[in-house]
């Protein structure tokens, strides 16, 4: 059964992808980091401290997160993953964005062409709820369903 | 949200597209936040947290051509983090041809692009910008649009400068339009603290232990802190400066921290006390039970978790004078203490070109020589950001280097003792 959030819509688009969750802070820098050494097609998380995503692919992914933590650097990785087109399908985070993530995001739409909606203050009850592999869309007025 | 006329003008196009791109970034930052207006950056220099030329990086030095290319350069000069890359650092063969020839692929564009932004020079390059010997330490009160999570943490706390977590290239940005917009750390509510938190410890607490816990505990949320003034006392001493520096830098990776106040300590937990703290804020004790607790639960990567340390690093963020002046002391005596001569884990301190040139002026810097250890400006995260680094088995004390890399911490004893040949 769908069950609908209603988030503020950083970053308007839309997007059907899996979910992705982080119940921790989301670091950026030592999520991507390794992954863009190598030229990790999947892009797989290499946040050794981050056990809901260490290994996974976040590549094409609806990234759910509280928020991201760490390096200020943090919003130049998002840049780059999205101009390069290693980036989540989509960016849902249950508190305020963070600034780093916000900047990330904003670069990202005014100065690549990526699609990567982002939609914050979905609450408590989205990240307790969103499990890896459900279904998510993302509406452009901040609208997430999860199935 | 409201902007001056010339503000307005900017993101009309009145500069050509690419300054109105930079101004329409910049108030979208801003609105996402609430901001109602921009206001203007105060301080003398920046501080970008971009010092590295990294091949996979590319889209952001494609950027930045078009920003030169359309005459958008910084209003203000700037200091960065530290250098990627520096001969003295051990490194064998294919190491250096990986940095060099695959990863690093895009320095030399990337420092061609500093010197025309604004670099204030080659001694420049340091993510501990604000100490003395390097220059670029800002006013209590001054705006600020830096990026690097420790400059920032440590000058919002420690000097009470105006500065949000800004993000790298966004910093750049606020540069060259010389205004950022007004929300968060830049704000007076926004620079209340949202936790108390309450030390009682038997010991002065490890630096970059106790910054790690908080900054997982209270994410980005501003944290007061009492009870540490009875190790730190009331005055910032260049001692306290360098375990601020340490500790600011703990909380700010391991979590998302871009202020703290330090009761009797810190300039704004001095003038304003407890009336900084928001009512209903949670309370968070840490004791040594506590701080054992965190150090037990990092996890460690090494594929042979007893595998012999290959090279240690000690300096993220970059040393300060007095650090480099007491590890030199305290090495000397664990070395004779341990009948050894010089230390037994290649060792590399770092600090910021103007720190090192002022060591060099003492005496220390023989003395420090004489025991084995490399004196370097090279950035560590850098060096060990890559497939062969990551795999040797790398000790620090930096709670920092920790978090972005596979590099094992330990407190400052500890590694002494390691590095010296001491009983494990």
């Amino acid at each position: 059964m769908a069950k609908i959030f209603k988030g503020r819509p950083v970053v308007a688009g839309s997007c059907t992808a899996p979910a992705l969750v982080s119940h921790g802070g989301f670091n950026t820098l030592a999520s991507f980091q390794m992954a863009m050494m190598f030229g990790d097609k999947k892009v797989k998380c290499g946040d050794q401290n981050n056990p809901d995503l260490y290994k996974k692919p976040m590549k094409g992914m609806a990234l759910c997160l509280p928020q991201t933590i760490g390096s200020t650097t943090g919003g130049m990785v998002l840049y780059t993953a999205c101009a390069t087109d290693n980036q989540p399908a989509c960016m849902l985070f249950s508190m305020t964005i963070d600034s780093l993530a916000a900047s990330g995001a904003i670069l990202a739409a005014n100065w690549t062409e990526a699609n990567m909606p982002v939609v914050d203050r979905l609450g408590d009850e989205f990240l307790d709820y969103v499990q890896d592999g459900m279904s998510i869309t993302v509406a452009p007025d901040g609208t997430v369903t999860v199935e | 949200m409201l902007l001056t006329p010339e503000q307005q003008a900017m993101l009309d196009g009145a500069q050509g597209e690419v300054m109105a791109k930079v101004m329409r970034s910049l108030v979208m930052y801003g609105e996402t936040f609430g901001a109602e207006k921009m206001v203007p950056v105060t301080s003398k220099y920046g501080h970008t947290v971009i010092s590295f030329g990294i091949g996979v990086m590319k889209p952001v030095y494609d950027l930045y051509d078009q920003l030169l290319e359309a005459g958008a350069v910084s209003k203000q000069q700037f200091s960065a983090d530290p250098l990627p890359l520096d001969p003295k650092v051990p490194s064998n063969l294919l190491q250096d041809i990986i940095f060099k020839g695959i990863m690093y692929s895009q320095q030399k564009r990337y420092e061609a692009q500093l010197d025309k932004f604004g670099i204030l020079g080659r001694d420049a390059f340091t993510c501990a910008c604000y100490l003395d010997e390097v220059g670029n330490k800002p006013q209590m009160g001054e705006v600020l649009s830096w990026a690097e999570s420790s400059a920032v943490v440590y000058a919002n706390s420690v000097l009470g400068a105006r500065c949000n977590r800004n993000s790298g290239m966004l910093e750049l940005m606020g540069s060259i339009a010389g205004c950022v917009p007004y929300f968060g750390l830049l704000t007076d509510e926004g620079r209340r603290a949202d936790w108390v938190i309450e030390v009682k410890t038997d010991k002065k607490p490890e630096a970059q232990l106790l910054g790690s816990a908080i900054g997982m505990k209270v994410m980005e949320q501003v944290p007061y802190i009492k009870g540490l003034d009875k190790w730190l006392g009331s005055e910032i001493t260049p001692e306290v400066t360098a375990y601020l520096k340490d500790f600011g830098a703990a909380t700010a990776s391991n979590g998302a921290v871009g202020l703290y106040h330090v009761e009797n300590l810190t300039p704004e937990a001095k003038e304003q006390g407890q009336a900084l703290i928001r009512e209903g804020a949670p309370v968070y004790v840490i004791d040594d039970a506590e701080l054992e607790r965190v150090k037990a639960n990092y996890p460690c990567v090494w594929k042979d978790l007893n595998a012999a340390p290959k090279l240690c690093f000690v300096g993220c963020p970059h040393l300060t004078l007095g650090q480099l002046r007491s590890w030199t002391e305290n090495i000397e005596a664990a070395l004779r203490a341990n009948g050894k001569t010089k230390v037994t884990v290649p060792t590399v301190f770092t600090a910021a070109p103007a720190t090192i040139k002022e060591f060099q002026k003492t005496v220390y810097a023989k003395r420090l020589e004489r025991t084995g250890v490399i004196l370097s400006y090279i950035c560590p995260l850098m060096y060990m950001n890559n497939p062969l680094s990551g795999k040797m088995p790398v000790i620090t004390c930096s709670n920092k280097l920790r978090t972005y890399t596979t590099a094992r911490y330990y407190t400052e004893a500890e590694i002494l003792n390691k590095i010296t040949g001491g009983a494990c």
